[in-house]
């Protein structure tokens, strides 16, 4: 999966809270959480997030609460991955579990700017930026996690095994 | 090579005699947890599953507490799904409303986690059972669904950072002290991935109450688990409550840590978590008269019987300042009653609190207490995060129920020993 779009920039330590507020988890509608995506740490975001957009954010991405409705609120505004220098754990496989492409690179965060159009290769951890050509090397997914994303997240995984 | 106690958990429940940490197992699980946020997403992806059983009807439980007793329209129609999805799979631990309480005191209380057992949870602070010698960890939905149907998931072994704790506490010096002084010690993600084992003769000491207060807070640190090895007071905790067989675990003499810390605890001082992060931590000392708008004592975190009594030890005859509202949220029913035998109901309403129904609401900015533009609460909860009571310019501080039941009187942030 080659994915190619703009980059939203974020700081370190961006808790489930921020990419979505609590006072929104009456729903878990992937389109009504995406309205309020990111709102705490950018009130603007849901406005200006275009599909195929990319966060690049410091470390610790996606601290705090265990919801869901984190990942499936960035998947449902169209973003397509998430590169940052660290992943919470829960947050990290929840993005497996549900899909949502993300990667960990300190180096590609660092040079990469906000706005800055950036192209990713899920498959080799390839990161491009297309504005100054720079390349950074993530250590790409295991495979059985490939395959786990392959499948369409979890629940098709676990279904195709019991089935078999 | 030796084993923490985390790797025997894991060992034992994948069916292996040695892990060690970085690989990846395949889990049989004692218990799969889920409440009124999580559990609907959960059941949503089992039901693409086509299953018409779960795996263990007694292993699931299903905690309305977050949004309940129901805030709105669309919290009811949550809560529903959950009770909908219990009655058509027959889920024996399924906690109605008037059973129901905050589900990380409700249950350890009601005995249904236990020592050495396999615990995944659908909310972050499913890692508090690692107080009674449990592996116990939060999961997101996708997780807990998968669980509810194959009893089983996979868990990367984790490294472990061994945390010794030695001296004497002073006197209004508790769990949440240590855990928060830990916190600001190593950051928020200071064991992001690990497992956080709490050592020394200060936790050999501590009750379980408090115990459940560190375990509580090891995600705080990004930590996979916190864990105790079960002893004597853990044992006497389940003695009345345990209604299954259990295995107690220890870790071994010549255990591999990444790292050992170790804290001289005597002559801490109370802790308190400044805005926006768990790790932003001082003494009460440099945190004296910061003003409030709000207090809240309850949680997870420290919504048990302890922490009330502590409570009401400090407000006992006192008034609460009259330009600060505040709530007290008893963790479970039983927790409420035992409050209310001992009297420590009579007591907080006296000093001019408000005592609610068990519920998470206020913690997560929920409902029961949400926090307006510029105000500043201080709370016995576990996250002080941007907009996390409320209002995206309200401010959160973290502190012991000690703290809060002096602050709440003095109107500002307030050590105990000033009341």
């Amino acid at each position: 999966m080659i994915f190619s779009g703009r980059v939203h920039k974020f700081g370190a330590d961006i808790d489930t809270d921020a990419i979505i507020p609590a006072r929104y988890l009456n729903t878990f509608d992937p389109q009504e959480l995406a309205g309020h995506c990111m709102e705490d740490a950018d009130p603007e975001f849901p406005n200006k997030v275009q599909a195929g957009d990319i966060i690049a954010a410091d470390k610790n991405f996606g601290c705090g609460s265990s919801r869901e409705h984190a990942p499936i609120a960035i998947k449902g505004a169209g973003v397509s991955c998430v590169i940052a220098k660290s992943f919470a754990r829960i947050f990290y496989r929840n993005c497996i579990n549900i899909g949502l492409p993300i990667l960990e690179c300190s180096e590609a965060v660092d040079a990469i700017k906000e706005g800055d159009q950036v192209e990713v290769d899920l498959k080799t951890g390839k990161i491009t930026n297309l504005r100054t050509s720079e390349e950074y090397q993530a250590i790409p997914f295991p495979e059985f996690m490939q395959q786990i994303m392959d499948k369409g997240g979890l629940i098709n995984y676990v279904k195709e095994r019991k089935g078999s | 090579m030796g084993m923490t106690i985390s790797q025997k958990i894991l060992a034992a429940h994948a069916g292996r005699d040695y892990v060690e940490p970085g690989e990846l197992l395949n889990c049989k699980l004692d218990v799969v947890l889920g409440n009124d946020v999580t559990a609907p997403v959960a059941i949503s992806e089992f039901k693409r599953l086509d299953l018409d059983k779960v795996f263990d009807q007694e292993k699931i439980v299903l905690v309305p507490d977050h949004f309940a007793p129901n805030k709105d329209i669309k919290s009811a129609e949550q809560c529903k799904i959950m009770r909908d999805f219990a009655g058509q799979y027959g889920i024996k631990n399924y906690f109605e409303i008037g059973q129901m309480g905050i589900e990380h005191c409700l249950l350890p209380e009601q005995g249904l986690v236990l020592p050495g057992d396999l615990i995944i949870g659908a909310d972050s602070h499913t890692c508090t059972y690692g107080a009674l010698g449990a592996f116990a960890t939060g999961v997101g939905s996708t997780d807990m669904a998968a669980g509810m149907a194959t009893g089983e998931a996979w868990f990367k072994v984790p490294e472990a950072i061994k945390f010794v704790y030695y001296g004497k506490l002073s006197e209004w010096v508790g769990g949440k002290d240590l855990i928060l002084h830990t916190i600001g010690d190593i950051g928020v993600e200071g064991a992001r991935y690990m497992s956080m084992e709490f050592t020394g003769e200060v936790i050999r000491n501590l009750s379980m109450d408090n115990r459940f207060t560190m375990a509580n807070m090891a995600i705080e640190a990004g930590g996979k688990n916190g864990i105790i090895e079960p002893d004597a007071i853990t044992l006497e905790y389940i003695r009345h409550r345990a209604k299954r067989s259990f295995t107690l675990y220890k870790s071994d003499e010549d255990a591999v840590y990444c790292e050992i810390r170790e804290y001289d605890v005597s002559g801490l001082e109370p802790v308190v978590a400044f805005p926006h992060l768990p790790e932003n931590t001082r003494s009460v000392s440099e945190a004296t008269g910061i003003t409030l708008d709000q207090v809240v004592i309850g949680s997870c975190t420290n919504g048990r019987i302890e922490d009330l009594e502590m409570a009401a030890r400090i407000l006992k005859g006192k008034k609460i300042h009259p330009e600060i509202r505040t709530i007290i949220l008893p963790g479970t029913q039983q927790i409420f009653l035992e409050a209310m035998r001992r009297g420590y109901i009579e007591i907080f309403i006296e000093a001019g609190a408000a005592v609610s129904t068990p519920t998470c609401g206020p913690c997560l900015g929920g409902h029961m207490g949400i926090l307006a533009k510029g105000e500043k609460a201080l709370a016995t909860t576990n996250r002080n995060f941007v907009g996390r009571m409320g209002h995206p310019e309200s401010e959160v501080y973290l502190a012991s129920p000690a703290v809060a039941a002096a602050s709440a009187i003095k109107g500002k942030i307030t050590p105990p020993w000033e009341v």
